[in-house]
């Protein structure tokens, strides 16, 4: 018999944050990741720890920086509307160099839309909501032991880079109860946070501020950010990449619609189909140069995704050929079925004559 | 068994989600694969609730069901929003104290279990879930009975630790009242009975 547990992944998010060790959680309840809240709130006293259950979500942002500033490891999550309000306090963590972490468990929009399921909020979070060249590592879990994972990869991440780090999940994800087992691997060599506003007795002032006004010292601290991004995109890149070798067809997938994607990779392999999956776990950093790779000699690559086509457009900057790229893209916070993606595949099948056994 | 996609529906109170949760666990405990979504929406109370459990020897790709190997209906709107979409010759196990029209489906197995009234004869109407439960079990052995009266014991918060045994009894109750009657004769009259002939 298994010792492990069974929890939603909402809940499995949060309990792996204070295993993680965070002892601040500030949230606004919505739809679907109320569950983090709930938990929190519970939870966050037994341990010790701080749950503000804020004014709104530009408050709890704004606590989150207020906390991560003074060096505790922080956290918010919200869903789609509330991290479109988020927006601006991101910006200002990144240009602080605050080490942080954003949960959105993605819903239907846009506006305040519904509280489907969706994936729509990929642009938003990969190419930054908030003002000022900056970049937030973005994790895509696909199921709750990765979403309780990712969270301990995360925190660590964030004070490995002084910078926000995101995980992106549809509401599907957030809503799942599967098992679930609490193992943080520690990052190693952890940068001392001698940076955080700690009382400065017996030692220079630190300062934390945005505001640069110096000839060219903007440009400089840009410069800092930019080579430190580039560390990432050399370090952190993370994909898993499935019997795609000398596949006739790639499916590329992140979130709930990679395990649909899987489920028939499986179908159509016993049918004799040579038929991958790429699967992205950084969305940014990207890996461009590894789905290229694996994408080499396929005659089809069909992107699967909960919105009109986001990820669809990093797919072309990797692969640099339209005329291999397919979308079947779902708006409006509705599911993608089984058959809808079978049936694209057999679309593909026919359309290049690709042979089974 | 590959993989059983069971939906089980009824009205908010009626322990949908507690029925799918434990089903869930006791998967788990077997150390199958398991996945267990509620649908969460904008729900109103005593409205139609429902939840999607998968239970597969193998890893589970989507967590959502469209097309239920099984179904447990446990009022008469569920009945009308499930009931098209059970696979061919799928399992559609039906609260008859509730659900009194007839299913229009010819070509599924179609099992109606009394739940609510042999709860109230075991003295807790609420127990009809598990009544109804005993009695899909009785019909799919996708978890060990013993196993799921053991997940109880870690699901049930202590405060309610009394209640252990009655949930027992009433998932005993349903399994026993499917398999007396699962004899092909008395079955089609007891169906008739209730109006799904």
């Amino acid at each position: 018999m298994s010792r492990k547990g069974l929890m939603c992944g909402n809940e499995a998010m949060a309990e792996a944050a204070i295993t993680a060790g965070c002892r601040c959680y500030f949230g606004y309840p919505i739809t679907p990741q109320n569950e983090v809240t709930a938990y929190m709130s519970r939870r966050m006293p037994e341990v010790g720890g701080q749950f503000v259950q804020s004014e709104s979500e530009v408050a709890a942002i704004n606590m989150v920086f207020g906390a991560a500033a003074i060096g505790a490891r922080a956290f918010t999550s919200s869903s789609s509307p509330g991290i479109s309000l988020m927006q601006e306090g991101i910006s200002y963590l990144a240009g602080n160099e605050l080490p942080s972490v954003i949960v959105n468990i993605m819903r239907g929009g846009p506006g305040l839309g519904n509280i489907g399921p969706s994936q729509a909020d990929y642009f938003q979070a990969t190419r930054g909501g908030g003002h000022g060249d900056y970049r937030t590592i973005v994790l895509a879990p696909a199921s709750v032991q990765e979403l309780a994972d990712q969270m301990f990869l995360a925190f660590d991440l964030a004070d490995k880079y002084r910078n926000p780090v995101m995980v992106i999940a549809d509401g599907v994800l957030g809503q799942i109860v599967e098992p679930v087992e609490f193992s943080p691997k520690e990052t190693a060599n952890l940068p001392k946070k001698d940076w955080a506003l700690t009382g400065c007795s017996g030692r220079a002032p630190n300062k934390i501020r945005s505001l640069v006004l110096g000839d060219n010292e903007l440009l400089e601290h840009n410069r800092k950010l930019q080579a430190k991004y580039r560390a990432m995109e050399e370090s952190e890149i993370r994909y898993e990449s499935l019997e795609t070798d000398g596949a006739d067809i790639i499916l590329v997938a992140y979130g709930s619609p990679s395990r649909t994607c899987r489920s028939l990779l499986k179908k159509y392999r016993q049918e004799g189909y040579r038929i991958g999956l790429f699967r992205p776990i950084t969305l940014w950093p990207f890996p461009y140069k590894a789905l290229a790779e694996a994408a080499h000699g396929s005659r089809m690559v069909l992107v699967v995704e909960m919105s009109a086509g986001q990820l669809v457009e990093d797919v072309r900057l990797a692969l640099l050929n339209d005329s291999i790229i397919r979308l079947l893209g779902k708006p409006g916070g509705e599911v993608i079925q089984s058959h809808e993606v079978q049936s694209e595949i057999e679309k593909i099948i026919e359309e290049f004559k690709i042979k089974g056994r | 068994m590959a993989e059983e996609r069971i939906i089980i529906a009824g009205f908010g109170g009626q322990g949908i989600m507690f029925m799918g949760k434990l089903l869930c666990y006791a998967g788990m405990m077997e150390d199958r694969h398991v996945t267990y979504m509620p649908s969460y929406g904008a729900e109103v109370r005593g409205g139609t609730a429902y939840c999607n459990v998968i239970i597969s020897s193998e890893e589970i790709p989507s967590p959502v069901v469209s097309d239920p190997t099984a179904a447990i209906i446990m009022n008469m709107p569920s009945l009308a929003k499930f009931e098209a979409a059970v696979v061919k010759k799928g399992l559609m196990v039906v609260n008859s104290s509730l659900v009194t029209r007839a299913a229009k489906r010819k070509d599924i197995e179609l099992i109606p279990v009394p739940a609510t009234s042999i709860a109230d004869r075991l003295g807790n109407t609420r127990v009809a879930n598990m009544v109804a439960l005993g009695g899909f079990l009785a019909k799919r052995a996708v978890v060990d009975i013993a196993t799921v009266t053991a997940a109880i014991q870690e699901i049930l918060p202590a405060s309610r630790s009394h209640l252990i045994e009655v949930n027992r009894q009433a998932i005993a109750e349903g399994k026993i009242y499917v398999e007396a009657h699962s004899s092909a004769a008395i079955w089609s009259k007891l169906t008739r009975g209730f109006g799904f002939a």
